[in-house]
């Protein structure tokens, strides 16, 4: 427990102090949040005011920034520079280590539902979440079983260069096609084929089921079981893939 | 203190990460400290230090920080700042890691080599890339090191340095060690000493290991002769001439 606090700490000093990761994977979501939600934050979209529907949308996109995008970039940076491999060499256990650095991605993701939320609040006259419980849990299911997708990329990701080209290839286009910005339900035909078997299309709709329309969690077993799939896939993906020491060298 | 010596793609790097459990042995049996390195605990790594060949740190931290870290894996560690006088870089102890020098991050990889308090050290190739002065004043670390009692492996391709440092030397040439023993048993023994004058304008050179026959022989026909043996040097083989001799084979 000393030493998974111990890392937990040293993560979130190591995050915050890298303001180029810190800004895309945290702030990007809430400057896209800022940015159309003056735009249409008072249309009506899928039967609902513009402002909560993007303010959900926001939080799947930053469960897609930070949980996937920014530890997937990190964990291959960490790699091919050997910090992983030199971890490995000190008492720190690497189930401590790996929990730790999970631990650390959930609570920036808090952080940056939390902003969200006070933002969407202060700003566009959004309600606070009226089942926080269940939002709670929504979130904990994304963060991990992206978390989960995002370890689970690294084995594809040769070397520390290439990291952020692969994973903004993979990213950026499924945060638009899922729906995190606007209604799939007016996309082509063939896009909502492909954001049809997307998980960040059912963790989106799983937030705004819950923080929109006032859902209980668990009246949306479809949604979470998607979400809970494509997280045992990215699990099956990172116990094979995930490598601690470089792959170039 | 035990130096391993050997050409680039000698086996050295391979050895020591054996050593240190990165890697499983392809036969034999390997012990250090009385444990198979590559099933160790994390018992058995409080007790080692590694310095890996490439630098393997958080650039953005401090050096300060970067020490702390990393003591703080360990359940007995030393004090942080001793460990950063020790490798001599305490003016640096608020820079970012980003900032340093090469040779400082090595100095900093030392630090965190040693901040674990360990008795066996495993350093490769600790000094590629100083600037001579550096490089002596790495030297007198390590030697600080082997006065408190350490078991310190230490790889290197340069010979001045295994000479200046290590107690026992092995040669390793393409996965196997050639020749072992102290500095001074593999540059005594089979190799020739070398006797080199100048006559009737030609450079000679002669090679022997009976040095003082050979010798009283030349010197005893030159007077005889009256002349004079120009520019006469007699030079024992250094680690250099072993080395050159047993790698080029």
């Amino acid at each position: 427990m000393r030493l998974f606090l111990h890392e937990l700490r040293t993560e979130q000093r190591l995050f915050w102090r890298n303001r180029e990761a810190a800004f895309f994977t945290f702030f990007l979501p809430v400057i896209f949040f800022l940015v159309f939600g003056s735009i249409y934050g008072n249309d009506t979209i899928d039967g609902v005011r513009g402002a909560p529907f993007l303010e959900a949308g926001m939080i799947g996109y930053g469960v897609a920034s930070t949980a996937f995008a920014g530890l997937a970039i990190t964990m291959v940076i960490r790699r091919e520079s050997g910090v992983l491999k030199r971890i490995r060499a000190t008492p720190l256990p690497p189930s401590t280590y790996i929990l730790s650095v999970l631990a650390s991605t959930f609570i920036t993701f808090l952080v940056e539902a939390v902003l969200l939320i006070v933002l969407g609040r202060l700003l566009f006259s959004v309600g606070l979440p009226s089942r926080p419980l269940s939002l709670l849990a929504a979130l904990v299911l994304g963060a991990a079983a992206f978390a989960a997708m995002g370890l689970g990329l690294t084995g594809a990701v040769r070397s520390a260069e290439g990291s952020s080209a692969v994973v903004n290839f993979v990213y950026l286009p499924m945060a638009i096609i899922s729906g995190t910005f606007f209604s799939p339900a007016k996309y082509p035909s063939f896009l909502r084929a492909i954001a049809d078997v997307l998980p960040l299309t059912y963790f989106t709709k799983l937030t705004r089921d819950v923080m929109v329309r006032h859902h209980h969690i668990w009246s949306e077993t479809g949604s979470i079981g998607v979400v809970a799939l494509w997280g045992v896939i990215g699990l099956v993906a990172a116990v094979r893939g995930f490598r601690w020491q470089p792959r170039e060298s | 203190m035990f130096g391993l010596l050997g050409p680039n793609g000698a086996g050295k790097t391979t050895t020591v990460e054996i050593l240190e459990g990165y890697r499983p042995a392809d036969g034999g049996s390997v012990e250090v400290l009385g444990v198979d390195p590559h099933h160790a605990s994390t018992a058995w790594r409080e007790r080692i230090g590694v310095m890996l060949q490439s630098s393997s740190l958080y650039p953005g931290l401090t050096v300060s920080e970067s020490v702390r870290v990393f003591a703080g894996y360990y359940t007995k560690p030393r004090d942080p700042d001793e460990v950063i006088e020790l490798v001599q870089l305490d003016e640096k102890r608020d820079a970012r890691v980003r900032t340093l020098s090469g040779g400082q991050k090595r100095r900093l990889d030392l630090a965190l080599a040693l901040v674990g308090d360990p008795e066996v050290i495993f350093l490769d190739e600790p000094t590629t890339g100083f600037d001579p002065g550096a490089r002596r004043t790495a030297w007198d670390t390590v030697r600080n090191l082997r006065a408190l009692g350490k078991t310190i492996l230490l790889t290197t391709h340069y010979l001045d340095e295994a000479e200046q440092l290590a107690d026992r030397v092995a040669l390793l040439r393409e996965g196997l060690i050639v020749r072992e023993g102290t500095p001074a048993e593999l540059t005594g023994g089979a190799v020739e000493t070398e006797i080199r004058y100048r006559r009737n304008g030609a450079d000679v050179i002669e090679k022997t290991t009976d040095v003082t026959r050979r010798l009283h022989e030349l010197t005893t026909q030159a007077l005889a002769r009256g002349e004079e043996l120009d520019e006469l040097e007699v030079r024992r083989p250094t680690l250099e001439d072993v080395y050159l001799e047993l790698t080029s084979q």
